[in-house]
This record gives structure tokens, C-alpha cells and sequence, in this order.
């Protein structure tokens, strides 16, 4: 058995940023166990521009954020092992992991951070009917195809769904050359972030149709058209709304999920609108020891963010290497109208700093207001001129406000119209 | 003539109101929430850039293809060509981040560098 203080499952920007936050407090024995062939996660096959804005205050295409990260990595004495799968996490924070090179694998951790990032949610997750011709992929898959293989996955294209993805794939694929016909969108507002519509969409001249969805697909061995509907207030298809549109591929673009297996079998408590991990201001979970951060534990925007989160869940798991961490009274946090969840769910009273809530709102606002309360107390209250379900919000609250909630109130985030 | 633009400066997408003359000449910028957001603005109304990305042929490498960008905005009317001049190369491996792959793109002043090892 392998013995570490710290071990980090996933090499994307979240398992990296944790990784060497937690070298940087003062953890000497550090394994980063990887998956993929290389460090870097999703961003590998990433190219467009836009990340780093915030954190590093330059415009980077995904790679280059990646390397600035694995270049850290590199020059630290971090234990790397790429190729390696972890099977399971037991009880006393030992995971047993595989690869080519070891066979199985056991390694003994102190502290383990979950880093897993998100998947793509599949076609069968969605109900479309038709058969299972080619043609049909999510718009992640195409991103690999086109920007790891150089291999164009089609030439007529519709995507479905306006997430961030599928944006970029718009652009992508009409970069090179294909015919993008359409991006249908079930919801009456986008899922990506404002600046993918104009830049991926109104400047590529690709239609995006708000309230429409795919309905049937065609084609037997090659996808040869889809059915596109309208649909109404409650995303039903409107009959008599029915439109046939060739194409040759259908990209799915229709929402990640938190890769949580290992997080489940291990028996650590699930948010169930989050689909991560139920965690404190440390991004420690309901296991002692096991931290989550970055996409495994809430779907971000920006890697920014999942950078950010993924220093407090490395500074945490120093924390508890440590023996320094806060284990008195916690403050629960509670999204409601309007609030979908909040990000983290539970506060310890006793924590030494700032924390920020993360949340989104289940639809657009203009104007509204969002309100902190504990009990009856307005805690603060925020002004936002847009929010939308696709761009992340966040709140800070001072650590001395914390301390004073009463035992058993919660922290509440409301949208005020 | 007044233009409403959505600043794509960064990701926060600022709603923007710009004033032009008649001459197109730019009078008033309001709605930005920083410099780059005005600055962002002006160019947009006057002479859109963009940031190209794609990807290039690679032999021999540990990927089929090397990331690649602009290493400054081009004129966003010129995007197909530059993708033109992209897709026409090929380059050996070993691939370094930065590495200049083809120098002053069709005289736009952007070199189209590397983005990731390869």
C-alpha cells in the first residue's frame, strides 16, 4: 500500500489547483491520479479563447491555462500517475486504483479531494425518437473529434441545446467550413453565457431558435434529417409547429453531470439539485477527509471559478492534514424563491474567514434583488440587473455574520422581484 | 445613431449604448463596467476584431492536431481567410506553446502561435 497525505483524484484544473494549494500550506506527500493519458482535463480539447480572464487577467485559450497549471505541477515534487482509473474509495480513506504500469493499486491517504469534473448528459437521456443512426453525438464529443483528431464529425449540422458547448461548437464547426443550420433551444432563454451567443452565434450568422426542439431524428445508417417543434410555456411541443430539417449530425449540447460515482459508493451525501457533493466553506464533504471541488461538485461557468474553488478545497485539506480545522457548530444554507441551491451547504461557525455563496437562479431576472436573511434578519441585500440560470451568482458574507446566526437558523438566499 | 452592443470583452456580457455621428465617429459609450469594455465598444463600432483559435496538422506528434490562435485579434471579416491560411499547413512535431507557426498572417500583423505542446 502506497501511503499519502493528500491524494487527488482527477488531473483537470480543479485536481491541480488543489493539489498544489495544499503543497503550498505546508502538505509534503501528494499523488494526482488522472485518468487521461495526460494532466489538463476537458481543457485539452478546449481551444477557444476566454479562460483565464479573471484569474490570471489575460485571455487564454483552455490549453495554455492548463499548461500554466501543469507546469506548476512539474515543478513541484507532486506525484503524478496518468492512465490510472480509481475503482473505489473505502471507509478509512483508502482508494484502490488501476493502471497498465502498477496493476491494482491501494493507496492510504489522510486526506482525499475528489476532482472528478462532469460528464455530458447523453442522447439517452433525452427523448428523441428515431433510430440509432450515425450522426448523433454530444457536442463534446464532436469538439474532440474536430480539435484532437482533425476529424470532421459532418457537414450539416444542427445542434440542440444552447449550452457553452454546443456554442462553441457552432462556431467551430462553421470555422471549418460546415453548414451550421440551426441551434434550437427548448427553454425561452439561452443557456450559455451571453458573450457565446454573440461571438460563437450572431457573428458565425447561425440562427438560435428559443422554445424549439428536436422531436424525431431520420436516417438509418446515417442521421439524414431531424423533426425540429415549437414548444410551449411548459416545454411541451406545440402539434402543427413540426419542421423537417436536413442535416447529417445532430450535436448534443444539453447539460453536464457531476461525475459522482465514486462519491456515492463511498457513501458521502449528494445535493440533489447539484448532483455534487453536499459540502462546508472548505469543500469538505460528509466524510472526514474527502473534499470535492471544481465540476464534480457543482457545474461552473468559467474554470476561473473552478480554480478558485479548488484553492479553498487544497487549503482545506491542509487544514485537516493539519488538524487545524473548524469541527464545532455548523450554519446551514438554504436557496429559496427563486434560489435554486446554494454552493457551499453548510457553514462552520467557527470558520476563520469570508465566505462566498455560490448559487443560480432558476430563471431571467431583470432588476430583482437578492436577499440574505437569518430568520428574520436581513443579513444583505444585493442589486443584479440581469440574472439567468446560466451565469452563476455569488454573495460574500463576513465571517463575523456567521458567528453571530443563532444555533438551528439557517442563511437563506431569496430573489426579491 | 445610436448602437446597442453586448460586450464580449469578458464573460460577464455587459450590455453597452454607443453613440456615433453621422460620420460614424464614436460620442458617448455608456453601460460598460471597465475599460475594456469602452475600449471593446469603440473597436466594435469602428473595426471588429476577433480572436481566431483552430487547430493545425501535426506529423509525428502525441495528437493529430496542435491548438493554435492569433496572437492578436484579426479583422472579423477576414476570420475564413485566416482559417484558409491554417488549414493549409502542416508541421512537424516536436510543437512548443508559443511556437510561431505562420508569421503576419495575410499582412493582418497576427502571428498564428501554437497553444499547447505537441
Amino acid at each position: 500500500m502506497l501511503n499519502y497525505e493528500l491524494a487527488v483524484i482527477g488531473g483537470g484544473p480543479a485536481g491541480m489547483a488543489a493539489a498544489l494549494e495544499a503543497r503550498e500550506n505546508g502538505v509534503q506527500k501528494i499523488i494526482i491520479l488522472e485518468r487521461a493519458a495526460t494532466l489538463g482535463g476537458i481543457l485539452e480539447q478546449c481551444i477557444h479563447a476566454g479562460f483565464g480572464l479573471h484569474y490570471f487577467k489575460e485571455e487564454l485559450s483552455g490549453p495554455e491555462y492548463a499548461h500554466r497549471f501543469i507546469e506548476m505541477v512539474e515543478k513541484t515534487d507532486i506525484d503524478v500517475k496518468v492512465d490510472t482509473m480509481v475503482l473505489t474509495i473505502d471507509g478509512d480513506n483508502v482508494i484502490t486504483a488501476t493502471n497498465n504500469a502498477d496493476g491494482l493499486i491501494e493507496i492510504k491517504a489522510k486526506a482525499i479531494v475528489l476532482a472528478m469534473g462532469c460528464r455530458e448528459r447523453p442522447r439517452g437521456a433525452i427523448n428523441i425518437s428515431g433510430s440509432r443512426c450515425s450522426g448523433i453525438m454530444t457536442a463534446g464529443t464532436a469538439q474532440k473529434y474536430v480539435n484532437i483528431d482533425g476529424y470532421m464529425p459532418g457537414h450539416k449540422i444542427v445542434i440542440l441545446g444552447s449550452g457553452d458547448i454546443g456554442l462553441i461548437m457552432a462556431r467551430r464547426m462553421a470555422l471549418e467550413g460546415a453548414d451550421v443550420k440551426m441551434v434550437c433551444e427548448l427553454q425561452p432563454y439561452s443557456n450559455g453565457l451571453t458573450r457565446n451567443i454573440v461571438q460563437c452565434l450572431d457573428d458565425m450568422g447561425i440562427p438560435l431558435k428559443l422554445s424549439c426542439t428536436v422531436a424525431a431524428t431520420h436516417g438509418k445508417d446515417r442521421l439524414e434529417g431531424v423533426t425540429i417543434v415549437k414548444t410551449d410555456e411548459k416545454l411541451r411541443p406545440i402539434p402543427g409547429t413540426e419542421e423537417y430539417v436536413e442535416c447529417d449530425t445532430l450535436l448534443l449540447s444539453v447539460g453536464l453531470i457531476p461525475e459522482n460515482e465514486l462519491t456515492r459508493m463511498a457513501g458521502i451525501e449528494l445535493d440533489r439539485v447539484t448532483n455534487g457533493a453536499v459540502v462546508d466553506e472548505y469543500r469538505q464533504t460528509s466524510k472526514a477527509g474527502v473534499f470535492a471541488c471544481g465540476n464534480v461538485l457543482q457545474v461552473h461557468d468559467l474554470v476561473d471559478y473552478v480554480t478558485i474553488e479548488s484553492k479553498l478545497a487544497g487549503e482545506g485539506a491542509a487544514k485537516f492534514i493539519k488538524g487545524e480545522m473548524a469541527c464545532g457548530k455548523q450554519v446551514e444554507t438554504q436557496g429559496v424563491d427563486g434560489v435554486r441551491y446554494i454552493v457551499p451547504q453548510k457553514i462552520n461557525k467557527e470558520t476563520d474567514k469570508d465566505v462566498n455563496l455560490y448559487f443560480r437562479v432558476g430563471s431571467v431576472y431583470k432588476g430583482a434583488k437578492l436577499v440574505v436573511t437569518a430568520g428574520e434578519q436581513v443579513i444583505l441585500t444585493k442589486k443584479r440587473p440581469r440574472m439567468c440560470p446560466s451565469e452563476m451568482e455569488t454573495v460574500t458574507i463576513k465571517k463575523e455574520v456567521i458567528e453571530a446566526i443563532p444555533d438551528g437558523v439557517k442563511l437563506t438566499v431569496k430573489v426579491e422581484e | 445613431m445610436i448602437k446597442n452592443i453586448v460586450c464580449v470583452a469578458c464573460p460577464m456580457g455587459c450590455p453597452i449604448t454607443v453613440t456615433l455621428s453621422d460620420g460614424g465617429e464614436v460620442l458617448e459609450v455608456k453601460g460598460n463596467t471597465c475599460p475594456r469594455g469602452k475600449a471593446y465598444a469603440v473597436t466594435e463600432c469602428t473595426a471588429p476584431t476577433r480572436m481566431l483559435t483552430s487547430t493545425v496538422k501535426v506529423t509525428g506528434g502525441r495528437t493529430a492536431m496542435v491548438p493554435v490562435k492569433t496572437s492578436v485579434p484579426v479583422p472579423k471579416g477576414m476570420m475564413l481567410d485566416v482559417m484558409k491560411e491554417i488549414n493549409a499547413v502542416e508541421i512537424a512535431a516536436p510543437v512548443t506553446i508559443g511556437q510561431v507557426i505562420i508569421k503576419d498572417v495575410l499582412g493582418t500583423g497576427a502571428d498564428i502561435i501554437a497553444t499547447n505542446m505537441c
